[in-house]
């Protein structure tokens, strides 16, 4: 099947269909009783909400950043005398950042922030860029005379730690699946297996990532002890896949074993053998199941993910927003919230990839 | 020696206090060739006693003999129509078909497999739809690809639980003619199980009502002396189709009013009167 990207598979795929649809209807004039409700129902309603979780958000950040003020105030009166009070609200009135209150960002601010993170990473790139020019010919000597190249050493940027994010997340997903689907397969084909293994995936399940972190830190600690390389990303890519895999592996092993009862008559009567009846019949009619499973276990993976890095010290998204908040900056506050939106939105998108794959495997909808 | 021979079966589900006991002493015997229909009322146990012949389920008791020899599993001399189809959804029907095939005749090459799930496919008139997934088919299309792949495994027996119970008037008469022709042609042995005594009539040589389960067992035969090829419409006329017709309608609506008369058992009250409230 062959299919050009489109404008409405791209928002279908983001979820907008309904929307854009009804604001196109409004321009095309094609209006009706019925599109009016459809209107306030999917344009209307939630720029709605929108608006007032924007405002929510503005009224409460400077709530808060009043109260804060009124604090330090207060605080300068009672410590250094009336002057210094009269100085600090003057300072704080004026927006001067160096005596702004540390308090919940307004959306401005965050949006500042947002601005200067992208700012901050064109600003590293073309330095990263500039050093890799300058020791190419350096480097190429090295390599020459068998020495370890020069690499750039500096702080990462937010967009590196994104993508250093994804790369964790998807390990630890790979792992996952790896692990999960296999053991499933099996656990499902054996009742007798099932049942006696079922106490550990109960136990196992609920267990939380950072304790899960912990004991693969015990573990990988012991192999990388004589090794120089970095073990934070190895110890943090396993614990996400462990702490995830949990999803995939209840529903892989539920799926294999309550195949239609017709499909393996089929096989029966087509006497397939022991391996044909796995991979030609139980295992396809248990892949939307397995999907289903996998779609939980990569959503919870890059929910873990954070927690995780954060831990670990292992570079990415976790340990960015850990910085910022250890940072103490005035605009730190607007950085983490910043990462917050940034962390939504990419889990948002890699459900929607789960989602789309889960839809092509699945062979019981008509779509 | 009989083809397929059922020898005392008894046949019950669940152990101890709740055992269901579903077939009761059944013995059949079918002659190669032979068109036999068993008829009967759902939930009498037809499919049960087609799994025991097709090797899906063992007999509690008694023995199931096909050419002389005990069933043991399934096998690829008798091929099964089901009555859900039973295809796999995430095949197409030419993949459907072909599954079957090569695992009948492993050792034939690629293009001599898909010459005969092309052939088979054909003779059911889906060649246009050979790519579909049945999903994308009607009932009655479905159906036929059920057909088309029982019969592409070029079965010695053709075993079919109610394979048109779902499908519409019209359908249903096709797709029997479209059987018949088949069975016509390559003269394999057929048993067809049907709750619709026309049907039976129409195809089979002979006609075996299943009394209703729980118990079932099988009534009197009757055979049908009407001449190959039938015609629907003329049967209609013939004297011999109205009298077998009748007979059997007869034999099934009695055992269906035992059934009830049975179900309608009458319960002896005790003799109690209200007491009377004096104060």
């Amino acid at each position: 099947m062959k299919q050009s990207i489109t404008l409405g598979s791209v928002t279908r795929f983001i979820g907008l269909a309904g929307f854009l649809e009804t604001i196109k209807n409004v321009f095309t004039g094609k209006l009706d009783k019925e599109d009016f409700k459809n209107i306030f129902r999917k344009v209307i309603m939630p720029l709605a909400s929108v608006l007032l979780f924007f405002a929510v958000w503005y009224l409460s950040a400077n709530k808060l950043h009043e109260i804060e003020a009124d604090h330090l105030i207060n605080k300068a009166l009672v410590e250094q005398g009336p002057a210094e009070a009269e100085k600090l609200r003057a300072c704080i009135a004026s927006g001067d950042k160096s005596c702004q209150p540390n308090a919940l960002p307004s959306p401005v601010q965050v949006w500042g922030a947002y601005q200067t993170l992208l700012a901050d990473h064109y600003v590293i790139s073309a330095d990263k860029k500039a050093f890799k020019k300058k020791t190419a010919s350096l480097n190429a000597k090295r390599i020459a005379n068998g020495e370890k190249p020069i690499t750039y050493t500096g702080r990462p940027s937010f967009v590196d730690q994104i993508f250093t994010s994804i790369i964790t997340v998807f390990a630890g997903f790979l792992l996952a699946l790896f692990i999960a689907v296999p053991i499933g397969i099996v656990i499902g084909l054996s009742h007798t297996l099932r049942s006696s293994v079922n106490w550990l995936i109960q136990i196992f399940k609920p267990v939380s990532p950072v304790v899960w972190f912990l004991l693969v830190f015990m573990i990988v600690k012991t192999f990388t002890k004589n090794s120089s390389s970095d073990s934070a990303f190895i110890i943090c890519f396993i614990s996400v896949g462990l702490c995830s895999m949990w999803a995939t592996l209840v529903n892989t092993a539920m799926g294999v074993s309550s195949v239609d009862k017709d499909y393996i008559n089929v096989a029966k009567v087509l006497k397939l053998g022991p391996m044909q009846k796995v991979f030609k019949v139980i295992l396809p009619s248990s892949l939307p199941l397995i999907f289903t499973g996998l779609r939980i276990t990569l959503s919870v993976a890059w929910m873990v993910l954070i927690a995780i890095e954060l831990l670990a010290q292992s570079p990415g998204l976790g340990l960015f927003v850990w910085e910022e908040f250890q940072n103490g900056a005035n605009d730190s506050n607007s950085k983490i919230i910043a990462a917050m939106f940034v962390i939504g939105l990419i889990g948002f998108m890699l459900d929607r990839i789960m989602l789309t794959i889960q839809k092509m495997v699945s062979f019981n909808k008509n779509d | 020696m009989s083809y397929l021979e059922l020898k005392n079966i008894y046949k019950t589900y669940g152990e101890g206090d709740n055992t269901t006991e579903v077939l009761y002493n059944i013995n059949l015997t079918i002659e190669e060739g032979e068109f036999v229909a068993i008829v009967g009322f759902t939930g009498s146990g037809k499919t049960t006693l087609v799994n025991l012949i097709n090797g899906l389920l063992e007999p509690t008791k008694g023995e199931v003999l096909f050419k002389g020899e005990p069933i043991v599993g399934t096998s690829h001399e008798r091929g099964v129509i089901f009555q859900n189809y039973s295809l796999l959804p995430w095949l197409t029907v030419g993949q459907n078909v072909y599954m079957a095939v090569k695992e009948a005749f492993p050792k034939k090459s690629k293009s001599e497999l898909n010459t005969i799930v092309s052939e088979y496919v054909a003779m059911v008139n889906l060649s246009h739809a050979i790519n579909k997934r049945p999903k994308e088919l009607s009932g009655g299309m479905r159906q036929r690809v059920a057909v088309a792949r029982a019969l592409a495994m070029k079965p010695e027996m053709i075993i079919m639980d109610e394979p048109l119970g779902a499908l519409d008037a019209l359908t249903r008469v096709n797709l029997q003619d479209e059987i018949l022709n088949i069975w016509g042609k390559e003269k394999r042995t057929a048993l067809l199980i049907t709750n619709d005594v026309d049907e039976g009539i129409y195809m089979a040589d002979r006609i075996i009502p299943l009394r209703p389960g729980p118990n079932a067992t099988l009534g009197p035969e009757f055979k049908i002396d009407i001449e190959r090829p039938r015609d629907k419409t003329e049967m209609n006329d013939n004297p011999n189709f109205k009298k077998t017709r009748n007979a059997i309608i007869e034999y099934l609506m009695e055992i269906g009013n035992e059934r009830k008369s049975e179900v309608q058992k009458e319960y002896i009250l005790p003799d109690l009167a209200p007491k009377s409230f004096v104060w």
